[in-house]
């Protein structure tokens, strides 16, 4: 076998660098102040085109719901893809990082999909006449709303955390098939929902004051969820830490204990 | 910029709502990560250290 390159070797070094947890912990420190700096002045930046762009010709005002609905619908099936390769990425490498990033994203995708189910109400009420209709687009968000609980739930349920970070992991996977069945949607069968307007093969179909407003938004809460992501990794790999010097005093405990009751037994 | 129309009572609980959320989640992860730094600092302050720090004391002897 052909001995690997020298940028190849260097793209695995880096990688298994940025994996260590204490590097991560290291450069997620320097780099959330950073993040958090930008996220201020793209929110800023975001709410102040949002609430002076112009209304739509149909919607009206109500157009201003896309702003928060949007970014938080995008970042739903995100931060699953998140999760999903994470997944693959522990039962593929059994990295403990990779199984802290799936952990740790569950909760924030589960806030940000009730985001965009609430959100998706509050526009349809007016728009639709309905707060909620059972179409193929809400109902399959609906469901990974209950895929993040059920994530959530697993853990909890499993005591062992390599078992519950592998049962989650094949769970994520599995789920991971609601994503493009959210995403194809609005095409695949009829629905209320309105079809993809940004993300198309011909370019996005929205005027530019709307449009610009919405792709500041969207990259303020996409920051937004990095800024969340790195937090509660960083918190999980201290619980790790904490819960792997607990085991070892645990075991070093019972060690003593058994060798002392086997000394007393010779006596 | 603030006159929304007649909807305005939707658009204005959307955006209470996405605060809500992002304050629910920025409040969860700051407090878990203090949470979790005092606990390692409890379980250092009580002499426990990790078993890496162990084998590093051991290499050292």
């Amino acid at each position: 076998m052909a001995e690997l390159s020298e940028p190849q070797t260097m793209r695995t070094w880096r990688v298994s660098t940025l994996a260590n947890p204490t590097a991560f912990m290291r450069l997620s420190g320097k780099l959330l102040p950073w993040l958090i700096a930008i996220m201020l002045v793209l929110f800023a930046a975001g709410l102040t085109v949002a609430f002076r762009a112009p209304p739509d010709y149909q919607q009206g005002e109500t157009v201003k719901i896309m702003y928060v609905h949007v970014p938080a619908a995008w970042l739903s099936m995100g931060c699953y893809t998140i999760i999903a390769l994470s997944s693959a990425g522990y039962l593929i490498w059994r990295h403990p990082l990779a199984d802290v990033s799936a952990k740790a994203a569950a909760p924030i995708g589960a806030v940000f999909t009730l985001l965009a189910l609430v959100t998706g109400s509050l526009w349809g009420k007016p728009m639709w006449g309905a707060y909620w209709v059972w179409d193929a687009r809400l109902t399959s968000v609906l469901i990974l709303f209950f895929l993040y609980l059920g994530l959530i739930a697993l853990r909890e349920a499993i005591d062992e955390p390599g078992r519950a970070g592998r049962a989650a992991a094949i769970l994520a996977l599995i789920g991971a098939v609601n994503i493009p069945i959210i995403k194809y949607s609005v095409n695949w069968w009829n629905t209320l929902h309105q079809p993809a307007s940004v993300i198309r093969a011909d370019g996005p179909a929205i005027a530019p004051s709307l449009l610009w407003p919405l792709l500041i938004m969207a990259s303020a809460f996409t920051v937004l969820f990095v800024v969340l992501h790195l937090k509660a990794m960083r918190a999980e790999v201290l619980r790790r830490r904490c819960d792997a010097m607990i085991a070892v005093r645990v075991r070093g405990n019972a060690a003593q204990e058994s060798a002392a009751g086997e000394a007393m037994s010779h006596v | 910029m603030f006159d929304l129309g007649p909807h305005a009572g939707f658009i204005w609980l959307s955006y209470l709502a996405a605060a809500l959320c992002v304050a629910g989640l920025v409040l969860w992860v700051w407090t878990d990560e203090r949470t979790q730094r005092r606990r390692l600092a409890d379980l250092e302050r009580r002499g426990i250290r990790r078993r890496s720090a162990q084998h590093q004391d051991q290499d050292k002897q």
